[in-house]
């Protein structure tokens, strides 16, 4: 036998990801999280992962202020520099890879492979949601040939700060696939990570943090679902709200509490469940925050013309 | 600067030049349109409709109840499975004949409009009924060619509509409505306000004559119970609201947790925002038609005037001079500016706001008019002294009566203009043609008019930003809403 | 200036509705307010001396209706027209200042109100250097109205902008206060001469300017729109203008004229249906 001992690994101290900085929870509670396959997790031997932070409302009421303060900075940024930034993060990721392939197939149970390939479409979903950025307005906004001596102009604007509850299951292409369109759009986010696997989310925030993305414009919380949702639902400095990760008696619950002050909701789509965020996305999930403006101006003739009666 | 606000009394008095009331054939009673029929309650309820400018009964109309918006929403599921089969060609022409009859009937439905609202028939002449049809128009042309909306291809309706309407512009709110749903291929139930019935069951005998299939549309006057339980039922797939914000909230409430898609279109409290360099003259104008078209009961009214402290004296000595000009009235009279407030409950909201302004010590003035010894009455209002703490300066009033507050900077005035729950409108008042563009660009409203207020077209999306609700109607971006997508 | 915001308030007072009391006093305050005009090479002391008998009876069938506020000719008609008008309050309006291009030399045109004032004109009807107010040269433009003005004397002083070759709303405003300033008793819209006379627009306009300079000044400037004012359904949208704008004090042909000719016969016939209840025809009314 080889007297070589073997190198002691060094853990990792998963933290939340609050306007740029990796704070613990201000609570100091933390929660296991273990390997995650049906079975194991059936039987209560999940192999242990790492402990993540137990976000509070606290943490949630922060991570709000820390949206609101990213979102003036981010929502008038020019699409082509958002466009920039979302590609810094495929690039980002891309170099990382080996390590998201690793934490996914621990998160989801998955082999190497296949979590190879979430890995994968993750990032392409990235560069997809960069390719957006700049061409959106077009798609959507346009002038309208009104009726009279005016000129106007419909453009999409962002809709503010919105909570994300991620999908619980696709850990990660499932939460790249909801975060990218809402900050593509211009938006900034409170993203409630995987209840049960919320490491790559956590892991991910350190990819954001370095890839030229402002500090706020995409917050990462980890915890009990239901205990960080429903105060974001009913936060009044909240805009919007993704129920993607969330089932459907506590999404309805969140409706109900969004309606306080009209967030824009967007209910779990049928494909959010199924946890296949393989498919490619469409445009839904990238107008479903944006406002429409419209911006009317006087036109009228050269000169002084004027009719006669 | 001297100024004259109060000119001598004019040698020149317009005559009473009323429009005749002949053309419209108000009947003693109306039924609620139901599968094509008029038909009784089911409990047999009826409810008066008056004249806001006298107080006058003008018909009494069946009461929808529960019972009947269900019959309504079965009779709107039957017909959904023929209407939405239909080729879109030939939905488009059903909609085209409406369009059509509409400009017939304009005059009458006009002079119906200003009775049972109380608005000038300045204004359903030359506003409401125009709009209306144009809007029938607009969606008709939609209706074959949805592949092409960029909605994907072959977008499919959602079912039933069920839709409820505020009183201050009923038949062009049922416009914006019925429209749309009717051009993606979706039935309707639509229930009126209370305070005004008459236009929309008009607007069913216009179906009638149009030849639409029975239950496409119908129309259920009644009150908010009616209109909770139709948004409530489980069988209606699409839900669109007008109205207060307070009730758009309680409808998003009931409709959580379904699979009901859902448009609100709400309160505002629109500021109207004037730079030192603006055009005065036309800006006063725009403020006078920010907040005084159609007794200022508008949503996305310029309620808020935000003026530049440096030319605050001159645009108050030249709005209160303009507003002195204003003539209040008989609504059917062509020369009236200023109609009847729409119901005695509203107008009790409107003075019991304007008090608490004076209470709170803004300083109010109110444009030298008679008024009326009968009908719901409200002089042109002005608040000045108002700061963003002031009621009148956050709560949205829903009459004729304007606060205004100073600014010093671009900056501070946006910060005003955006210091609100709400996000429907905004009005910037400038020549420099950069500032515009820098200042919409800020401001969080759906709908920002620069130079201009209060002006509409089918073509153009409307609709709010925050506690003003959310969804767009008018345009291409109408169809979303009734659609599967 | 917002151009469509100006139209756009100008329209909305042409759907004023004026009806049967209001409507007859208007009819006579508008014929009250015309400068009966005609500015024709053809002109002779014939043509002048019926156009002054029907400034003074207007409608000899009705001797109620009232003369017209002036006759307005060319200088060298000026004395023909005194005599026509004799003995009458009807006022002889003269153009000058080299009506109406008004390009001459500055001692020319200035001997040309000279002359006319001289020859009894009660009123001058002066163009502005339009080709220098274009070029900028506002102070010319200014300067000249004040030559003018002083050799006026006694006689009220028109000054012409002839908007439609000013074109623009901001360059009409600019003129209204220039011509203001200068000492003009009267602003005008136009010649008659070129494609765009008055409109309700830039009546609308040069009416507020009239309002805004005596809320500043304390000194009330008339208004007078003239070329393309035919009907008395027109002439009653501008009378609404008036009203609604610079007020009740200019509803008065001491501060509001018409400049036309054929819009009288109109409102001729207008009056007489009002008195008759039958509509009148164009026999009925005399076509000096």
């Amino acid at each position: 036998m080889s007297d070589k001992s073997e190198r002691l690994t060094v853990f990792k101290t998963y933290k939340l990801y609050v306007g740029g900085k990796f704070p613990r929870s201000e609570s100091g509670r933390v929660y296991e999280v273990t390997t995650a396959t049906s079975a194991a997790a059936a039987a209560g031997k999940g192999k242990w992962l790492a402990n993540a932070p137990l976000a509070s409302r606290k943490d949630a009421r922060d991570a709000v202020v820390a949206a609101r303060k990213a979102f003036g900075g981010w929502s008038t940024a020019t699409a082509y520099l958002r466009g920039q930034i979302l590609y810094r993060v495929a690039e980002m990721l891309e170099g990382r890879r080996d390590q998201f392939v690793r934490e996914v197939a621990e998160a989801e149970g998955l082999s190497k492979s296949k979590a190879a390939a979430v890995v994968d479409a993750a990032i392409d979903r990235w560069v997809w949601y960069a390719g957006w950025t700049d061409k959106i307005t077009q798609v959507v906004g346009g002038a309208n040939p009104v009726a009279g001596p005016y000129f106007n102009l419909s453009t999409p604007e962002p809709t503010g700060v919105v909570t994300v509850i991620a999908p619980q299951e696709s850990s990660f292409l499932g939460l790249v696939s909801v975060i990218a369109p809402v900050i593509a759009a211009g938006n900034t986010a409170v993203v409630i990570a995987s209840e049960k696997s919320p490491l790559p989310a956590l892991s991910l925030g350190e990819v954001l943090a370095t890839s030229d993305l402002p500090g706020g414009v995409v917050n990462v919380l980890s915890g009990r679902t239901a205990e960080l949702a429903l105060p974001l639902a009913a936060h009044q400095d909240v805009n919007g709200l993704d129920l993607a990760g969330a089932d459907a008696d506590l999404a309805k619950d969140l409706e109900i509490a969004a309606a306080d002050n009209l967030k824009r909701v967007l209910r779990p789509q049928a494909v959010d469940t199924d946890a296949d965020f393989s498919t490619a996305p469409g445009t839904h999930r990238l107008t479903t925050f944006l406002e429409t403006k419209t911006v009317w101006h006087p036109t009228g003739s050269l000169g002084a013309s004027g009719s006669a009666y | 600067m001297k100024t004259e606000n109060v000119s001598p009394a004019s040698p020149f008095a317009y005559a009473p030049a009323p429009e005749s009331r002949s053309v419209v054939d108000i009947a003693p009673s109306y039924g609620l349109f139901i599968d094509g029929e008029f038909t009784e309650a089911a409990d047999g309820k009826v409810f008066k409709s008056l004249s806001p400018s006298t107080e006058e009964v003008l018909s009494e109309v069946a009461q929808a109840g529960e019972a009947d918006v269900d019959r309504a929403v079965k009779a709107a599921r039957k017909a959904f499975e023929k209407w939405s089969a239909l080729p879109g060609a030939e939905r488009a022409k059903y909609l085209f004949r409406i369009a059509r009859i509409i400009q017939e009937r304009s005059r009458e439905l006009a002079v119906l409009e200003t009775l049972d609202n109380g608005k000038p028939i300045k204004e359903t002449r030359d506003a409401d009924l125009p709009l209306v049809a144009a809007h029938f128009f607009y969606y008709a042309g939609w209706a074959d060619k949805l592949d092409h909306a960029g909605y994907g291809a072959n977008p499919r309706p959602l079912g039933v509509a069920g839709q409820v309407i505020p009183w201050n512009f009923p038949l062009l709110m049922l416009a914006w409505k019925i429209a749309p749903a009717l051009a993606t291929g979706n039935t309707v139930v639509l229930k009126p306000a209370e305070t005004t019935p008459l236009s929309a069951l008009f607007f069913a005998d216009i179906c009638r004559q149009a030849g639409l299939p029975k239950g496409v549309v119908n129309i259920l006057p009644g009150y908010g119970d009616a209109g909770a339980a139709l948004t409530a039922h489980p069988d209606v797939n699409k839900v669109a609201f007008t109205g207060s914000t307070a009730v758009g909230k309680q409808i998003a409430r009931t409709v959580a947790g379904t699979d009901k898609k859902l448009t609100l279109e709400l309160g505002g409290k629109g500021a109207n925002i004037v730079f030192d360099d603006a055009p005065i003259d036309q800006a006063v104008e725009g403020i006078v038609t920010g907040i005084f078209f159609n007794q200022g009961q508008v949503c996305c009214a310029g309620s808020r005037l935000l003026v530049q402290e440096s030319i605050q004296d001159e645009l108050l000595d030249s709005l209160k001079r303009r507003l002195s000009t204003l003539r209040l009235g008989d609504p059917l009279d062509k020369n009236t500016d200023i109609g009847a407030i729409n119901s005695a409950e509203q107008l009790a909201r409107i003075t019991a706001l304007a008090e608490t302004g004076e209470a709170e010590g803004a300083e109010r003035w109110s444009a030298p008019c008679e008024l009326p010894a009968s009908g719901y009455w409200f002089a042109p209002t002005l608040f000045t002294n108002v700061t963003q703490a002031h009621t009148v300066a956050r709560d949205e009033i829903f009459g004729p009566v304007l606060s205004v507050l100073t600014f010093r900077t671009p900056e501070e005035a946006v910060a005003k203009a955006n210091n609100t729950q709400y996000g429907l409108s905004a009005g910037i008042w400038t020549e420099k043609g950069s500032r515009i563009l820098a200042v919409a660009n800020r401001l969080r409203a759906g709908v920002v008019w620069a130079n201009t207020f209060n002006k509409f077209d089918p073509t153009s999306p409307f609709g709010g930003y925050k506690e003003s609700g959310f969804g767009r109607e008018g345009g291409r971006h109408g169809l979303e809403a009734y659609l599967d997508v | 200036m917002d151009a469509v915001g100006l139209e756009a308030r100008a329209a909305g007072l042409g759907t004023r509705s004026i009806k049967t009391s209001a409507k007859a006093y208007a009819i006579d305050l508008a014929i009250s307010m015309i400068d009966l005009t005609t500015l024709e090479g053809a002109d002779t002391p014939g043509k002048v001396r019926a156009l002054g008998a029907k400034a003074v009876h207007p409608d000899p069938t009705d001797r109620t209706t009232p003369r017209t506020a002036a006759v307005c000719v060319y200088p060298d008609m000026v004395a023909t027209a005194k005599q026509a008008v004799a003995g009458t309050d009807v006022k002889v309006a003269s153009v000058a200042t080299a009506f109406p291009a008004g390009r001459a030399a500055l001692a020319v045109k200035l001997a040309d109100v000279r002359d006319a004032v001289a020859a009894g004109a009660d009123e001058i009807d002066m163009v502005i250097d339009r080709g220098a107010f274009l070029a900028g040269d506002y102070l010319k433009v200014y300067e000249e109205i004040v030559a003018v003005k002083e050799v006026s004397a006694q006689a009220r002083l028109k000054v012409i902008f002839e908007t439609g070759e000013l074109s623009t709303y901001d360059n009409i405003r600019r003129a209204s206060w220039i011509g203001m300033l200068a000492g003009a008793d009267f602003i005008k819209t136009s010649t008659g001469k070129v494609g765009v006379n008055a409109t309700p627009a830039n009546t609308l306009l040069m009416l507020e300017a009239v309002r805004d300079f005596r809320a500043q000044t304390g000194v009330q400037v008339g208004v007078k729109p003239a070329g393309g004012i035919r009907s008395t359904k027109d002439a009653i949208k501008f009378l609404v203008l008036v009203n609604e704008t610079a007020g009740a004090d200019w509803l008065d042909n001491h501060w509001f004229r018409f400049g036309a000719s054929s819009l009288l016969n109109d409102l001729l016939m207008q009056r007489q249906k009002l008195a008759t209840g039958r509509y009148s025809g164009p026999d009925y009314v005399t076509v000096d």
